[in-house]
């Protein structure tokens, strides 16, 4: 069940100098979760470790939410245990310790953003100074708006504020970069990067892949409540079908097709694509049986195309 | 994880100054933003301070033997009043934040749910005074009504019991009716009862049929127990009006209660 593929980092935000080995802070064993007749979750485990960010990833009712309530103690599954910080995450004490951004529609509009602050502050034994939220949030310019004249970045970044008062050591963002444009957003990811500098670890559900790609150390795709897969991004996106070749050669399809490791060949108009798990030998091949071969590229495939061949085999 | 612990030694000596800082928190928050939606503060307010004007003050010189009738509509409204912050406040102010997802987000903090409910309720209270208070001077001003200290003292206190009364019910409309529709299905209870409990216009000048129906009204017992400070209730006894509004308030919090339990136990 827990997975194997920590140790292995790759991307920014390696900066952890703990043991190698350490406990999940946070887990969930085996859930089912029934509501009626839909199952939302059906035997999904997830562990996750100190200081990594972990991105939950899959189509609309995959079950992302269901699980992120869980781990809030929102809601209780029906079988399997979930288990924060070693206790119950409805537990008081575990939720002082938990930071969370969930989707919401409205905050009362009439309290301005320092009174959300204020107020949510108060809630925890040892919260963080206002000061370092509003810089951490990026609250500079609208501390004092009444929540109703926030834009809808604006919001979202009030929400991650409201998330960081306690000074958590673990967050759990639901969605968090809805609604913000692109220059938000990756405002948004440097924010969550500085928090995985501090140690903290982070739990994320997205639809962005953009954002899973940039920034978890690990992704687990889900479908239809049950883990697909789950790995780094490098080994998600490999999981598929492997690197693409695209040029143009007087080659045709049927030969190309019995170089060793290619798994498909198109045409569009004059450009080949040839898609190829060994794609060095495969072009080595294609450039000795064709010297004109020209416009040459080789791309790895994105996220997405991984993602879409992970969740629509099921 | 080596700080927890340490974090809870700290935070158990200090943690009545934090839980007495968090609730007034919660409320003083609750009280200002209800203040500040106009949708609801005009309205709360402005709605039993109009009827007053309109009706109360009208009857300044009348009277029905020895009741003077815009004291005895100054105790309606005031009862009119403070009943419409605890059912908008509560009810419609509780079903909208459970629908927009912000009753999730703070039931996702370590905020206690108590502290929740003791700022709606005592936000309610604070209305409920205000709204006496405001009625009060225009009665008192305008209406030529006299009130000694001793009634005035005696109608604040009735204000707190009605409100917290009155609360219960903004509760459980709160967790049973469906946000858009809130403010719709509150007035069609609020303000059906409000008149057929006398609260509008003296209760004898009522249909007979309608004033039968009274007694199982709770704002017919909190208007008695109102008018009582005058000495203008009707012939049943003090202690049956105490019973049906405490009985009345021991069943909405029992069926919120089990309201709230069932929806635990589907989530």
């Amino acid at each position: 069940m827990p997975p194997t593929v920590i140790a292995q980092e790759t991307g920014t935000a390696a900066v952890r100098t703990m043991a190698p080995v350490q406990q999940p802070i946070a887990i969930l064993a085996n859930v089912t979760k029934r509501y009626g007749a839909t199952i939302a979750l059906d035997g999904l485990s997830l562990a996750l470790r100190p200081g990594e960010v972990v991105a939950l990833l899959g189509p609309n009712g995959a079950g992302k939410s269901t699980a992120v309530r869980l781990l809030l103690g929102l809601i209780a599954p029906n079988t399997g245990t979930a288990r924060v910080f070693g206790s119950d995450p409805r537990d008081p004490a575990t939720r002082t310790r938990v930071g969370a951004m969930l989707q919401v529609a409205r905050l009362p509009e009439t309290l301005r953003v320092c009174e959300h602050i204020d107020l949510f502050r108060s809630y925890y034994p040892r919260p963080l100074p206002a000061e370092e939220i509003v810089r951490i949030a990026q609250l500079d310019g609208i501390y004092n708006r009444f929540f109703s004249q926030l834009s809808g970045g604006q919001k979202q970044r009030v929400l991650f504020g409201l998330a960081l008062c306690g000074d958590p050591d673990l967050i759990v963002l639901d969605e968090p970069t809805v609604g913000m444009d692109i220059e938000a957003r990756r405002g948004l990811w440097q924010q969550i990067r500085n928090l995985v500098e501090r140690g903290k670890t982070v739990l994320l559900t997205t639809h962005y892949l953009e954002e899973a790609d940039a920034l978890a150390h690990r992704i687990v795709v889900i479908n239809e409540g049950k883990v697909v897969s789950e790995g780094t991004p490098s080994e998600i996106k490999n999981s598929g079908a492997g690197r693409r070749i695209s040029c143009f050669t007087r080659l045709t399809a049927e030969y190309l097709r019995t170089l060793p490791g290619v798994a498909r060949v198109e045409c569009d108009r004059e450009t080949v694509v040839v898609t190829a798990s060994e794609v060095e030998s495969v072009v080595r091949e294609m450039l000795l049986q064709d010297a004109a071969l020209s416009n040459l590229e080789i791309a790895s495939p994105a996220l997405e195309d991984a993602f879409l061949a992970l969740t629509s085999s099921r | 994880m080596s700080t927890a612990p340490l974090a809870y030694t700290t935070a158990s000596s200090s943690g009545f100054a934090q839980s007495l800082s968090l609730y007034g928190k919660e409320t003083k928050y609750e009280f200002f933003k209800l203040l500040r939606a106009k949708s609801f503060s005009l309205a709360v307010i402005g709605f039993p301070v109009m009827f007053y004007l309109i009706f109360g003050i009208a009857n300044r010189h009348v009277s029905n033997g020895n009741v003077h009738i815009a004291k005895y509509m100054l105790g309606g409204y005031a009862c009119f009043g403070l009943v419409g912050a605890a059912l908008f406040g509560i009810g419609v102010g509780l079903a909208a934040e459970r629908a927009a997802g912000w009753l999730e987000l703070k039931r996702a903090s370590p905020m206690p749910p108590m502290a929740y409910l003791f700022a709606k309720c005592i936000t309610a209270v604070a209305f409920g005074i205000i709204i006496v208070s405001v009625l009060t001077i225009l009665a008192v001003t305008m209406g030529g009504v006299t009130l000694s200290p001793d009634e005035l003292v005696r109608m604040l206190g009735m204000t707190v019991a009605g409100a917290i009364s009155f609360a219960s019910m903004g509760l459980l409309l709160a967790q049973i009716v469906p946000a858009n529709a809130a403010s719709g299905i509150v007035n069609l209870i609020y303000l059906p009862m409000s008149f057929m409990s006398g609260l509008w216009v003296p209760i004898q000048f009522l249909p007979h049929w309608l004033q039968q129906i009274a007694p199982v009204l709770p704002t017919y017992h909190l208007a008695q127990l109102m008018l009582s400070i005058y000495g203008y209730q009707d012939h049943a006894s003090l202690a049956s009006h105490w019973m049906g509004l405490a009985g009345f308030t021991m069943l909405m919090l029992g069926l919120s209660w089990l309201v709230f339990n069932r929806s635990q136990q589907n989530a």
